[in-house]
């Protein structure tokens, strides 16, 4: 079982992570020295991929924007208890409602045509996201199962719309909407790569999350009903209010995200448009230990990781089976090494002294 | 905290000097060879689509000895596609190979970028002076098993597990109802969608609601084997797709319309070689093996093994076209009159089914 421990040291909790990704390091060295490649090269690989160059950086960069996005999108509702599952959901809402605008209204042509199809895509996330919130606030409807429910939902929309109203007529009945007119592209910022505006809104959105969190009377409001959601009613917080809120400021946050995707790196809807940002939003959040600065690092980490898997492909002929062991094993160890930093194993059936610890 | 964002400066300072001095391209191993790169939209896996492409690899590179190969597993369509396309490009790679229809625009934008590299898009129809398109006469084969299939039903109830409403599935249902029914008038061919191309639990549920309404030979599109496993579990017949699935149901098991890359892919890299590559588009029937059915199984009785055997060699020696008129839709409409034959367009873009099927195309 589980015992708190009294007060995790600092040491500990910066040290955690480093002995954790050294001990997925060490697991995943047998593996690849089973599979009769060096680790060493291997973890070589890993990291020159995605840091070793420009074009490494740039499209960790990009990878790691929607995660970023998804990531705050769990994370501020965490931060009141509130566990949003939907990210994938709520973005691919986003970019629904993103190329609708750009393909089928006038804005998605005009000068105004980037900031329409953003504020359609986070109006869509946060519509998408507003279901489960008002079914959690009006009838307690536990959000982490209808949130969960909506992604599959939303793919199915995504899915009905490319092979039906929307599928390309040029497209020669391939399940593709039409391409994105010109306008509706978000601009390159870093020309020779595709660091795009999107990258930089999600950068922007970090330290808005942050300040909201630690700023605003609504952010207090958050963190105290998060802590105790007893003593916020006693101090007169308006739980339902705030719980819509958050739910539909998370919603926007992925939407945000599929509209970047969208509009930005496939330039059409159609499948495949995320590998489950939404999903590895959550461990975003969780390794950022819910601290919006820290989503930047992790996703940048974890969309480092995403490349490295190519190269180890590319270079070192390794089946993705592999690859997806290698960035497994790291998710257990950080994930793990998190459990161990704050909580000690003992084997006692019922520890006495311990008991008092419990957290 | 201030302290703490002035080391992350330096560091970050310190990454991006050793990024640029790693980042210098080194002399590539092999160098000399041509070097080619496969995507794969799933993994490889025992059985399926991705797995005849990566036999494809393994034969170019045991009989092109100027050759190496790599190959990415698992590329998502929209999100990875033009990374991993600019990324291979980048490390000196001269022939690159995408074997799914989503990938076509994110290699036509990398193929611009980089005109000296080579790319081929199987079944796609966007091309460039270094893009070709490449597909095969699946439907030949596809032909040739629905012929097993209307001499093997009893119940005249077959069973069609179709993957996504697009032409190239709609082309199958069709090539295979004309045979059917080329040896069986009065069979049915029932159409349910899965919409997966591999979901082995959701194209099971699909293949047991044909076999509830008295289908006794089942056949699909998708990659996974839960169609001949189903039709084996009722203890009744299947055709399977793109490998020989014979283990997964040996019995049950008739054939399988099944696919062989690696005759057309040494073609290909021998173009790259002799620098005669061009944006061509490929269409590679039986006759060239990259089309062919898979040996018969323990169910299917001497007549009819003689027929597939005859209509085979028929196809083979060009006297026999799968979509030859005349052909009707399911309205009893004459869509290619007698004497005439469904051209190479018209295929490209099927969305009709034919007299037999029972079932329509959504959205349509």
């Amino acid at each position: 079982m589980c015992v708190g421990r009294r007060a995790p040291s600092r040491l500990a909790a910066a040290a955690a992570p480093i002995v954790s990704v050294l001990g997925a390091l060490a697991a995943g060295a047998i593996v690849l020295a089973a599979s009769g490649v060096n680790p060493l090269a291997a973890y070589g690989a890993l990291v020159s991929e995605p840091f070793g160059s420009a074009f490494g950086w740039s499209e960790t960069l990009v990878k790691a924007a929607p995660l970023v996005l998804t990531g705050l999108a769990v994370l501020l509702p965490a931060r009141m208890r509130l566990w949003n599952i939907g990210a994938e959901g709520q973005l691919q809402c986003g970019a629904i409602a993103a190329a609708g605008v750009a393909v089928f209204t006038a804005a998605g042509r005009s000068p105004l045509a980037v900031p329409s199809i953003l504020a359609a895509g986070m109006a869509a996330g946060a519509v998408w996201c507003l279901v489960p919130a008002v079914l959690r606030a009006v009838l307690a409807v536990n959000e982490t199962i209808t949130t969960l429910l909506m992604n599959y939902v939303a793919l199915l929309l995504v899915d009905f719309l490319i092979y039906g109203p929307w599928q390309d007529p040029q497209g020669r009945g391939f399940p593709l909407s039409p391409v994105l007119p010109a306008p509706s592209r978000l601009p390159v910022l870093v020309p020779g790569t595709r660091i795009h505006l999107g990258v930089a809104l999600a950068l922007l959105a970090v330290p808005a999350v942050a300040a909201i969190l630690t700023r605003t009377r609504w952010g207090f409001e958050i963190r105290v009903i998060g802590d105790n959601p007893d003593a916020a009613r006693y101090a007169g917080m308006d739980l339902r209010r705030n719980i819509i809120l958050v739910m539909a400021a998370a919603g926007a946050l992925a939407g945000l995200a599929g509209a970047g995707e969208v509009s930005a790196v496939s330039g059409r809807l159609q499948q495949g448009l995320s590998p489950g940002y939404g999903y590895t939003g959550i461990i975003v959040a969780w390794l950022a230990r819910l601290h919006p600065a820290a989503t930047v690092l992790v996703a940048v980490l974890l969309g480092g990781l995403f490349l490295g898997g190519d190269a180890l492909q590319i270079s070192l002929h390794l089946p993705i089976a592999i690859v997806y062991m290698l960035q497994g094993l790291i998710f257990f160890f950080v994930l793990g090494g998190e459990q161990l930093a704050r909580y000690g194993v003992c084997f006692r059936k019922r520890p006495a002294a311990a008991a008092e610890h419990r957290a | 905290m201030r302290r703490w964002t002035g080391h992350v400066g330096v560091w970050l300072r310190v990454a991006l000097v050793a990024a640029l001095v790693i980042g210098v391209p080194g002399v590539a191993p092999g160098a000399g060879k041509l070097k080619v790169a496969f995507v794969y939209v799933g993994p490889v896996g025992d059985a399926g689509w991705t797995y005849e492409h990566d036999q494809g690899r393994k034969y170019l590179e045991a009989h092109d000895p100027n050759v190496t190969t790599t190959a990415v597993e698992s590329v998502a369509e929209g999100a990875d596609s033009e990374r991993v396309f600019t990324d291979l490009a980048r490390k000196g790679y001269g022939l690159i190979i995408g074997t799914s229809f989503g990938y076509m625009d994110p290699m036509l934008k990398v193929a611009g970028e980089f005109p000296n590299v080579d790319f081929v898009h199987i079944s796609g129809f966007k091309r460039a002076k270094n893009m070709m398109t490449a597909f095969g006469k699946i439907e030949q084969a596809r032909y040739l098993t629905g012929i097993v299939a209307g001499r093997t039903t009893r119940t005249n109830v077959i069973g069609y597990v179709a993957a996504h409403p697009i032409p190239e599935v709609v082309r199958g249902i069709d090539a295979f109802t004309l045979g059917v029914r080329s040896v069986n008038p009065r069979a049915t061919v029932h159409v349910v969608w899965s919409n997966t191309w591999y979901d082995p639990a959701q194209e099971k549920e699909a293949a047991d609601s044909l076999l509830s309404i008295g289908a006794d030979v089942l056949t699909q599109h998708q990659d996974s084997p839960a169609t001949v496993q189903a039709a084996a579990a009722a203890g009744k017949f299947a055709i399977g797709y793109n490998s020989d699935m014979s283990r997964f149901g040996p019995k049950a098991f008739l054939t399988a319309p099944v696919w062989h890359w690696g005759p057309m892919y040494l073609y290909i890299a021998k173009q790259v070689e002799a620098g005669t590559f061009r944006g061509d588009d490929l269409w590679w029937g039986m006759d060239r093996g990259t089309v062919d059915i898979a040996p018969l199984g323990p169910g299917v009785p001497p007549a009819t093994r003689a027929l597939v055997t005859a209509k085979r060699q028929a196809m083979l020696a060009g006297h026999l076209d799968e979509f030859a008129g005349p052909i009707k839709d399911q309205a009893g409409a004459v869509r290619v009159p007698a004497g005439g034959t469904l051209d190479h367009a018209a295929q490209l873009s099927l969305d009709w089914f034919v007299q037999g099927v029972v079932g329509r195309i959504p959205s349509k």
